[in-house]
């Protein structure tokens, strides 16, 4: 069984690249106003969003970009669907507020709204609950983005048949320095009815890596 | 197919420096939970579980003296001490080559260096080690490890979905052993973060008694030898893990789904991939954290998944939640009690205070253990079931 990366966006210095095209690009001067202008470009309906920290928002725009349009969560019930992420920070930004904001013992009363954005995997939480998805979930932290850990990790995923479809990638976010990468990976007989198979690129290491650098395959 | 045994462990809490020690604690009944009278953690008195000081920098001294002695104790933060300490006991204890490529080191945790995050302490550490990668390749280079390590964080739950990253990166072909290791050190970061939560009990915590009212928080330390070879594992036992599964229960971000159904769906996965029936498991190593919710809907999970009657502890009630080192430390002893073929009674526990009642250990029995089953649950909506099983 082939294992395809059937959709991939990049958003990287204020441009939204869509299966490898740019499709928006913004003015904005911080990181704040690109969220919020994103939030409005894409159209999102979801009060819930601005409640969330800059990971949790980074993790949230990228995956409305990609599934915008959409019908690909619908084919698979939420407990087949597995979200797999890597980033560098963690979540440290909001580890740091959570300290700054306990450092005064005269006023030591921390907010658990801050408390719970200190753990990283808060983000693959906002991404399930938007598109109910329920099944296999990781966070890996790494220096720089890995392919080959989400490629054999995946790969297990769907062959001790735990997962029917994948969301995977990097969500870095760290003060003024965002990035991520989020693809989606489904089986090929899966897809063989919705498509012709020429637009996937086959789920491996070397393909992954190169649509996160932006080479042609 | 493919078996990934697990092995040597390791096991650093307020009940001592190993896995064989704090199975005697535990057999001899003692809680390492007690009132720590407020300062530098919480300003007012709380019940914690925290690793002695004194015998950590003692043991620590000594481990350097002996295998790098022109390194000083302060180029080390404490997270370091107890992550190095649990890593060379089982190095020790099994015949894994820690600088073998084939060798990965995994690391469970919630914060690492959570004290660096405080400004200008600690001068011999570089304040970069805040970064969990940066923490893990520091820790890895101490051992001279080919590979960088790995850090997996997902909240309460990432001991045990370490067990199950590392047994499936192994049967990936990625890696033949897997040094699984989890921990978390405690200052007021967590202690506030939970209180924030209102999540701490006033009292050592009593996972699914009746009168339970909150966690209490535990420091700690461990590690787990996996490997797909046998004879490198450092135990007589066959033991492998079987079986795993994590889900989400796509609900809230801090409070578990009520129904238990998500965590439900994780035990029946990992059943299914350990090909084993709810009949088959002969003892539960719960999450059993203390607090209301989560015990109630652990409790109706276990129950909806045909496990009611099989039994059940929390490791909890004996040295608290100890957070990224959990999953790892209560597998390390779940695995004690199936070498040993013995269950310890579920301290805190004394009246059932579920809806559904559950099979709670009150004394210590002795009893044939096959299949073992460990839960784990945290914030983000995270459930985790591993099977271990003999073989």
């Amino acid at each position: 069984m082939e294992l395809l990366i059937t959709r991939h966006m990049k958003l990287q210095k204020r441009r939204v690249w869509l299966n490898g095209a740019v499709e928006y690009l913004s003015e904005a001067g911080s990181v704040d106003q690109l969220f919020r202008d994103m939030y409005r470009h894409y159209d999102i309906d979801y009060p819930k969003f601005f409640k969330m920290d800059n990971l949790c928002k980074l993790a949230f725009l990228s995956t409305e970009i990609l599934l915008r349009g959409t019908i690909l969560l619908g084919k698979y019930p939420g407990e087949e669907v597995a979200i797999i992420l890597e980033n560098a920070s963690s979540s440290l930004e909001y580890d740091q507020k959570h300290v700054e904001s306990i450092r005064d013992r005269n006023k030591y009363f921390p907010s658990p709204s801050l408390f719970v954005y200190t753990i990283p995997n808060i983000m693959v939480a906002e991404i399930a609950i938007r598109h109910k998805v329920k099944g296999e979930h990781a966070v890996f932290i790494l220096e720089q983005f890995d392919p080959g850990l989400i490629y054999h990790y995946v790969s297990e995923l769907f062959r001790n048949q735990q997962v029917s479809c994948c969301l995977a990638g990097w969500v870095e976010s760290y003060g003024d320095h965002y990035q991520s990468f989020l693809f989606v990976i489904e089986e090929e007989d899966k897809i063989r009815a919705f498509k012709g198979l020429q637009e996937y690129v086959i789920f491996d290491t070397v393909n992954t890596e190169k649509l996160f650098k932006g080479k042609s395959i | 197919m493919m078996d990934v045994f697990v092995g040597a462990s390791s096991t650093i809490t307020s009940l001592g420096f190993s896995t064989a020690e704090h199975v005697k604690q535990i057999k001899a009944g003692r809680i390492g939970i007690s009132i720590y009278p407020g300062g530098d953690l919480y300003p007012t008195p709380v019940p914690l579980s925290l690793v002695d000081t004194q015998q950590l920098l003692d043991l620590f001294r000594e481990y350097l003296r002996k295998t790098k002695p022109d390194l000083q104790l302060d180029l080390f933060t404490r997270s370091e001490m107890l992550h190095i300490l649990s890593i060379s006991d089982v190095l020790k204890n099994s015949g894994v080559n820690i600088k073998d490529p084939r060798t990965l080191i995994i690391l469970s945790t919630l914060k690492g260096n959570m004290d660096l995050l405080k400004k200008d302490r600690l001068p011999a550490i570089e304040p970069d080690r805040v970064y969990l990668w940066k923490w893990g390749e520091f820790l890895g280079s101490f051992f001279n490890s080919s590979n960088k390590p790995l850090v997996v964080s997902i909240a309460c739950a990432s001991g045990a979905l370490a067990i199950l990253v590392g047994s499936r990166l192994i049967k990936a072909g990625r890696y033949d052993h897997v040094i699984a290791t989890g921990g978390d050190i405690l200052t007021e970061f967590a202690v506030s973060g939970f209180q924030s939560f209102q999540s701490l009990s006033p009292q050592p915590c009593k996972p699914f008694d009746a009168a339970r009212d909150g966690l209490s928080l535990g420091e700690g330390c461990g590690a787990i030898v996996l490997s797909r070879n046998h004879s490198l594992c450092g135990i007589p036992e066959k033991i492998a893990v079987a079986g795993g599964s994590c889900t989400n229960d796509a609900n809230h971000i801090s409070g578990p789904l009520r129904t238990g159904e998500m965590f439900y769906v994780a035990i029946r996965r990992a059943l299914r991939e350990a090909s084993l029936g709810p009949s088959d498991i002969d003892y539960i190593s719960a999450h059993g954290t203390g607090t209301d919710q989560y015990d109630e809907t652990e409790a109706k999970a276990l129950s909806w998944a045909g496990l009611k009657s099989v039994p059940v502890n929390s490791f909890k009630g004996y040295f608290g939640h100890t957070l990224g080192a959990a999953g790892i430390i209560e597998s390390a002893l779940a695995i004690a009690s199936m070498r040993n073929n013995e269950l310890f009674r579920s301290a805190g526990f004394e009246n059932p205070g579920t809806s559904d009642h559950i099979n709670i250990l009150t004394d210590h029995i002795a009893r044939e253990v096959n299949h073992c089953l460990k839960t784990a649950s945290g914030f983000g909506g995270c459930n985790v079931a591993v099977v271990f099983k003999k073989i």
